[in-house]
């Protein structure tokens, strides 16, 4: 166990570095010299010498990345072109923004899709087995930005009952999560980036689940006399590791695919710092913000897999 | 009402002339040795080998049925695909028919192709899917360039003469065959580049008794009718009687054993071959053993036993056993028509069921 | 296996021919694969409403000049924002005064481009990486796959803002973007795919017979490959859509004048107090298409599941 965990630690050494390198690869593809692409417009002669001989941009390319990523690994990303700040701190920033929604959108969507998935998988073809399934095909059908849309107009417009955007009038330096008053600025993003996972893990648990019931050993189980209770929870306690890892995959994924959401409801998050980055141009935040995201994504599934080391025995015994 | 098959026989590929004359045996194996890597620890070294084949040589005489027989995971299949190059030898020669193989001047790998084909054994991964079965048959023929329309005109006869019909079967996908259905197909392919030798890998292990017994009968004629040389390999020792002429007992990666079939079975000199031949069923209840004759697994190929392999299980183990690897050999200076590798039939070895060694003058 | 459509020979008349102990010869029609494909297809009736929905949507794209009441960019400043059933404007007007439903119309053509054409790119180019990948093993093998899963290492709704928001907006920049985030999938599945097929024993058959590496991929490991590939890139579909409107409600995508679902949604977001049910009629067809898409994909996936 100790030597697949070391192994798998390795194994994101090497994934750390191409995810660097595709990220330094984003000012070479955008248009222009990417000189002026890291500059504001209004830039002196004087600051394009400076960067130049900053981020050794006279240098060959390969050169360029390794002083770029000396400065990324000692967390010197670089400053944004609109507001001059470095770019690491605008992006922890909006992170602790980001993190909260998604964690408890992904836990929801997590309890959600168990109990459900778990009860259609008992019930195959019955009315919760196709509620469930509709669902799913509703949940990754459904395009987030535009639920996002129909939230507002449901609950801000018509019903009143919501803020529509932002995260109210203290802004997100004073937010507390256990004020009505502001949490409830959470409530429609939170809601909006559940349905994709939801739709997700709903599929995946009711197959898993009624697939894992068919098998010989659970219908061993069944001869025994088991109560179906105890045997769903057999099947479930087999199921666990991958549901762990669907559990990372998904918070990744609403980490950095939060951009839609968090920009339909000006959400200050990561996603909504993205866009503000595309709309302005701003590729130093772009690239930064980017990196930081695909870290985190990385580090998210390193974790999940070394848990799940944890939980499942037979990598235990390898 | 079967007219369609009846026309004028379509020309096959010709069968490779032999070449060596009727002394030669048809294959001659030397030193061969598969070693497959067990990688492990943090970098993923090779930290071990398991020794599939070590160190396994014979000869294969023309027209002969050679079984091999041994348990599962003791190198049979490892040996057929290495044979058939399919896998790459650590080290070892073939000689086919007086020709080395792959040299400048002997054999081309795609010459011992036209001389050398194998059956496989699992019927269900054995045949494309996706081809209907006179495509799987013709397919050899049209790689060795023949027309299309003649491979596919080669492939329906060789359907009829293996015992399939085919104006019902020739467009039919291997998931509508049945295992024995799919096998006579397998045989057909493998006698689509019309060769000299075939190897048949548990060529019937998977099917039923009856059904065997149909394809057993089936290659016996087609041996005679296409003057072909078999290498029968095989776990069921009853099979591997009935069809072979010499047999080949293999334990762990090694030749234990090999003689003609009939000495073997009276009387085999190496005690894992007189174990297996025990744990055969035995009609007559006067016969019946209650001990199993044979216990315990075969112990892990990546670390096999010093000495002679099959000691760990073997009753007459010796001290001698455990430091000295048995030469394969002729035994108490019979013939050297059967060879035992076991110390206890090796005059001097130091066993004490040995005999004495032979005084040199 | 029902109905006997070629009769079975009496068993006397292979006798007759000596030939040996024949086997009980199943009566049925000779089918390929595709055919059992088919076969199960017709009679699954969700997915071919689904199916018909989707030619609906397509034809609805295609035949756009003639169905469209409007000129879809005709603005007109007098009938900004009408609702629904405004005279001819069934589905109301836009900010510009613009009517939705020949925008709708229009803007499928957008839509089921991105939808369909990063696909299949990408089904070329994954598939082509994953069967050299899964076929060849060894060092090529480690190269390509583990190429792949530094794309995998960036969820795809971020790797595709980060391509796009690097390149740029326009139609080109955003099919390159989705080609490239939909390529690293597609070459895993044919992968995993081709790698299990070339131990098979047809593979080795082949080989034993002296054919050539190239051979071998033709004749037996693409035929085998092509189904679970299909299927998974039937999945994609959908995806593709959905990022493809996400990218425009970002302004990733087409440039504006241009009708397009994602970026119809991202404009009448302004006039949400106004005319809220007009505003969500975009998102209406992308839902739609969506919905179709998984949906017969996922019955295509039933139907392909079929040993043959």
């Amino acid at each position: 166990m100790w030597l697949y965990a070391a192994r798998r630690l390795l194994m994101t050494i090497p994934i750390g570095l191409g995810v660097t390198v595709i990220c330094f690869a984003l000012i070479y593809l955008a248009p222009g010299d990417p000189v002026q692409s890291l500059l504001p417009p209004d830039a002196t002669a004087k600051d394009v010498a400076e960067l130049k001989h900053a981020y050794g941009l006279d240098k060959p390319i390969p050169v360029q990345y390794l002083i770029w990523l000396g400065h990324a690994l000692t967390g010197n990303l670089g400053r944004s072109i609109q507001t001059n700040q470095p770019v690491l701190d605008e992006v922890t920033r909006a992170l602790a923004n980001t993190i909260p929604i998604a964690v408890i959108s992904v836990i929801l969507a997590f309890v959600i899709a168990l109990g459900l998935g778990i009860l259609a998988a008992t019930r195959v073809g019955g009315i919760l087995d196709r509620l469930a399934t509709g669902v799913a095909v509703l949940g990754i059908s459904v395009p987030q930005f535009w639920l996002g849309v129909i939230l507002v107009i449901a609950f801000a417009v018509e019903l009143g009952w919501l803020p529509a955007t932002g995260m109210g009038s203290s802004g997100s330096e004073h937010f507390s999560w256990f004020k009505w008053s502001e949490a409830k600025y959470a409530v429609m993003p939170i809601i909006a980036l559940t349905m994709t996972p939801l739709g997700i893990l709903m599929r995946t648990t009711r197959s898993s689940i009624a697939e894992m019931l068919a098998l010989d050993f659970i219908q061993t189980l069944r001869a025994k006399g088991l109560s179906n209770a105890a045997i769903v929870i057999h099947a479930i306690r087999n199921a666990l590791p991958q549901i762990l890892a669907m559990f990372g995959l998904q918070l990744g994924y609403l980490i950095g695919g939060s951009i839609l959401v968090e920009t339909v409801f000006t959400w200050p998050g990561t996603g909504f710092l993205l866009n503000k980055a595309i709309l302005t141009r701003d590729i130093p935040l772009l690239q930064g913000t980017i990196l930081v995201l695909a870290m985190a994504f990385v580090l998210i599934n390193l974790v999940v897999d070394l848990l799940q080391t944890a939980v499942d025995p037979r990598i235990k015994r390898a | 009402m079967n007219t369609e098959a009846q026309g004028a026989a379509a020309p096959m590929l010709d069968q490779p002339a032999d070449r060596g004359g009727r002394a030669q045996p048809m294959l001659i194996a030397q030193g061969l040795k598969r070693y497959f890597p067990i990688r492990g620890g943090l970098l993923n070294r090779r930290v071990a080998e398991v020794k599939a084949v070590d160190d396994v040589s014979f000869t294969v005489l023309k027209g002969e049925t050679l079984g091999v027989v041994g348990e599962s995971g003791c190198g049979k299949s490892t040996l057929a695909r290495l044979l058939m190059h399919l896998l790459v030898m650590d080290a070892g020669s073939l000689i086919f028919d007086g020709d080395p193989v792959g040299t400048e001047q002997g054999l081309s790998l795609r010459d011992l192709r036209r001389n050398l084909q194998m059956v496989f054994q699992d019927s269900y991964s054995s045949l494309n899917p996706r081809l209907p079965i006179e495509e799987s048959i013709a397919y050899s023929p049209r790689v060795h360039g023949m027309e299309r329309g003649q491979a596919k005109r080669i492939a329906r006869e060789l359907l009829q003469r293996v015992g399939l019909r085919p104006e019902y079967f020739g467009g039919r996908y291997p998931h509508e065959l049945s295992g024995g259905q799919k096998q006579r197909v397998n045989i057909a392919r493998a006698l689509a580049l019309n060769p000299r030798m075939l190897i048949l890998d548990e060529a019937v292990s998977a099917l039923d008794k009856s059904v065997e017994a149909q394809v057993l009968n089936l290659l016996g004629e087609l041996k005679r009718e296409f003057n072909l040389t078999y290498m029968f390999i095989s776990h069921d020792l009853h099979v591997v009687q009935y069809i072979s002429d010499r047999v080949m007992v293999m334990y762990l990666g090694q030749v234990v054993e090999f003689g003609p079939v009939d000495t073997i079975y009276a009387q085999p000199r190496h005690p894992y071959t007189a174990a297996l031949l025990e744990c055969r069923l035995v009609v007559d209840p006067a016969g019946r053993i209650d001990t199993p004759p044979l216990v315990g697994d075969p112990p892990n190929p990546i670390n096999p036993p010093s000495g002679c392999r099959f000691r760990t299980r073997c009753p007459h183990a010796e001290t001698v056993c455990e430091r000295t690897v048995p030469a394969l050999g002729a035994w108490n200076g019979n013939t050297a028509a059967h060879l035992v590798a076991c110390h206890m039939a090796h005059p001097g070895s130091g066993h004490s069921r040995a005999a004495p060694a032979p005084v040199v003058h | 296996m029902s109905g006997a459509l070629v009769e079975a020979p009496p068993a006397a008349d292979a006798r007759a021919q000596g030939v040996p102990a024949r086997e009980a010869e199943p009566a049925t029609r000779v089918r390929g694969y595709w055919g059992n494909v088919w076969q199960r297809l017709r009679y699954d009736y969700a997915t071919l409403f689904f199916l018909f929905v989707i030619l609906l949507i397509v034809a609805s794209a295609v035949f756009a000049p003639l169905l469209s009441p409007f000129d879809p960019n005709k603005a007109s400043m007098a009938h900004r924002l009408k609702p629904l059933f405004y005279h001819d404007n069934i589905l109301g007007t836009d900010e510009q005064g613009r009517d939705i439903l020949s925008r709708i119309l229009y803007g499928g053509r957008t839509s089921l481009l991105m939808g369909i054409v990063p696909v299949v790119a990408a089904t070329f180019v994954g598939g082509l990486f994953g069967v050299v990948a899964g076929y060849a093993g060894g060092r090529l093998n480690t190269i390509i796959m583990r190429s792949m899963d530094v794309f995998f290492a960036f969820p795809s709704v971020l790797l595709a803002v980060a391509i796009s928001g690097s390149l740029g907006g326009g139609m080109v920049n955003q099919l390159i973007t989705l080609t490239v985030v939909l390529t690293p999938p597609l070459c895993r599945v044919a992968e995993t795919s081709a790698s299990q097929i070339r131990s098979m024993d047809f593979v080795d058959a082949a080989r034993a017979s002296g054919a050539s590496t190239v051979s071998i991929l033709l004749h037996h490991v693409l035929v085998n490959v092509v189904s679970p590939v299909l299927v998974y890139a039937s999945t994609l579909v959908s995806a593709s859509i959905l990022l493809a409107s996400g990218l425009s409600f970002l302004g990733l995508g087409v440039s504006p004048p241009t009708p397009d679902w994602g970026l119809m949604l991202s404009t009448l977001r302004e006039a949400i107090y106004v005319r809220p049910i007009v505003c969500a009629m975009p998102g209406v067809a992308i839902l739609l298409t969506s919905i179709a898409f998984n949906l017969v994909s996922d019955g295509l996936r039933q139907a392909m599941d079929v040993k043959a």
